[in-house]
């Protein structure tokens, strides 16, 4: 069976791959930055063990806050970068034409019909793809094809140049590529601290008594606060739902169930536009396109986010509670 | 009610824009001091934590084969392209794209598009070659603001098409939650469904707000940066 833990052996391979690249430029910053990767290789393998169960969480625990303390220091950056100038590339553009498209979207395709119906493949009676992670190693598989496929078609000989290049664009995200694994871990340990509690009796406090409107704009606003705070709906929809979505909007005022959750739910999403804790979706991509502005995106997604919030406001007042 | 404190330390962390790694990590210490945890819990939370959330940095697997493509004029190619498409404005462009990451998220297929291996290398230099073509060459700032959109427009189309398809996390998580919290028995089916009227709200602003770029990207004549080009 093919299992996600692979997967994470792959980046790890590819993180490591990266670090020794680094520790062999000759710049004063290449030991911490080579450290940093290097470090994070590990915590991709040794975390195999630690979710297990059989690994020791500790060290796991103590490399995360090193690789912190290294970000805070200012590594990891930027290697050397042995890549085509932007003439060569005009040139190559017109020899390969839209054949360069293959490979990118090759990673897509392959993801897809692996995320979607690789649960239907069965090797010797058992599934051939580890149950429920179908779509990370799915995403692996594409990306291994996709790299074969560019190397036949481009010609490249250099096994280490699609890795150089890897290496690239790793060095200009930075420290920014694990930002949302940090904050993931950020969220196991305020769900342990029970801040979700201490939101909820907040939101008890200021809740209005048997007004339908006002109840509605606190569920809704409160989904959008606490996911701006936790960088997540998921988090944010327990909490809010136990605090009001539930026992009033539904027990009390008789709402539709499903809808209600529904557009709570999207009510959040709203706030994920708007946070730099959702890292994965306002700042990595701000990382990836080079901006100087890390807040480029989430500038870009709140004058949607607003008005979308208050037309979930209006879609569950009218639609989703008898009156 | 003290935890609260450790939201505080996340909320002036990052407006201050100090070290965001750093930022957490103090964040996560605070929260577990105030919440009874002990230093050996608070270092096991992070190991955990962290081991447990690998899956949201596996999009780096798809760097070699970026940065490859990259190295042999991906993006070049894409501006080849919508060169040869005349009428294609950076915000027309971007509301197709909004469409297609909207209708094919609604059918579960969440895995196209995505800021590493579609807004990096196609759509943003897409965007960008259409701005010049009709603007002339951008200013950083102006280049930036592209970019920013193309990246909303994906996750837009992303956030609001996903909810549509019944077996998506989200649903899922809902359906979990309340099921097991409140004995009810929620159909998938029905909970997406209420995604739609949402869906249609989200495409029409983001998408009137998309066509809006092409006037925002009208020269100013106050625009003073624009001697630094050189990309």
């Amino acid at each position: 069976m093919i299992k996600v833990e692979w997967a994470y052996w792959l980046a790890a391979a590819l993180f490591a791959l990266a670090g020794l690249m680094r520790l062999r430029d000759d710049d004063a910053k290449r030991f911490g930055s080579g450290a940093f990767w290097i470090l994070l290789a590990f915590t991709f393998v040794y975390g195999s063990w630690v979710v297990d169960g059989s690994g020791n969480a500790m060290i796991e625990g103590i490399a995360v806050i090193v690789l912190a303390l290294l970000a805070g220091a200012g590594f990891p950056t930027k290697g050397s970068e042995r890549t085509t100038s932007d003439a060569e590339r005009g040139k190559l553009a017109e020899r390969f034409g839209w054949k360069i498209f293959v490979p990118a979207l090759l990673i897509p395709l392959v993801a897809v019909v692996i995320g979607r119906w690789g649960s239907n493949v069965k090797f010797g009676g058992n599934a051939l793809f580890e149950i429920k992670q179908e779509a990370l190693i799915g995403l692996a598989i594409g990306a291994i094809v996709a790299l074969t496929g560019a190397m036949l078609l481009v010609r490249e000989r250099h096994l280490d140049v699609p890795f150089r290049e890897g290496n690239r664009l790793l060095g200009s995200i930075g420290w920014a590529a694990i930002l949302p694994q940090f904050l993931a871990t950020l969220g196991v340990l305020f769900t342990q601290a029970k801040i979700g509690d201490a939101v909820g009796d907040l939101v008890h406090k200021v809740l209005p008594n048997g007004q339908v409107f006002l109840a509605v704009v606190v569920y809704c606003v409160g989904m959008f606060v606490f996911t701006v705070i936790m960088g997540n709906a998921f988090a944010a929809f327990p909490v809010m739902t136990a605090a009001i979505g539930w026992p009033v909007l539904v027990q009390q005022f008789d709402g539709n169930p499903p809808a209600i959750f529904a557009v709570g739910m999207l009510a959040g999403f709203c706030g994920t536009l708007c946070t730099p804790m959702a890292a994965n979706f306002n700042l990595v991509p701000a990382a990836l396109l080079e901006l100087k502005d890390q807040y480029g995106p989430i500038k870009a997604q709140i004058p949607t986010a607003i008005p979308l919030l208050a037309c979930n406001i209006a879609i569950m007042y009218l639609w989703c509670i008898p009156r | 009610m003290w935890v609260l404190l450790a939201v505080g330390v996340v909320v002036v962390g990052f407006a201050l824009r100090l070290n965001s790694m750093l930022v957490v990590t103090v964040a996560g210490i605070v929260a577990g001091l105030i919440g009874g945890l002990d230093v050996k819990q608070i270092v096991e939370s992070f190991g955990t934590g962290f081991a447990g959330a690998r899956s949201v940095s596996l999009f780096v697997l798809v760097l070699p084969i970026i940065g490859l493509v990259e190295r042999y004029g991906l993006q070049q190619e894409a501006r080849r392209l919508i060169g040869r498409l005349a009428g294609l404005t950076a915000g027309r462009l971007l509301v197709i794209y909004l469409a297609i990451r909207q209708v094919t998220a609604a059918f579960g297929l969440t895995a196209i598009g995505g800021p590493a291996q579609a807004v990096r290398p196609i759509v943003s230099p897409m965007a960008e070659a259409a701005a010049e073509r009709t603007h002339g060459k951008l200013s950083e700032r102006k280049r930036e603001k592209v970019a920013s959109y193309a990246a909303s427009s994906d996750t837009v189309g992303l956030f609001f098409g996903e909810d549509v398809f019944f077996a998506i996390g989200s649903i899922l998580l809902i359906t979990g939650f309340v099921d097991t919290t409140y004995h009810l028995n929620l159909d998938p089916f029905d909970i997406a469904k209420w995604a739609i009227p949402t869906a249609v709200c989200a495409f029409v602003i983001h998408g009137f707000r998309m066509l809006m770029l092409d006037r925002q990207l009208k020269p100013i004549p106050a625009d003073t940066d624009s001697a630094e080009v050189t990309r």
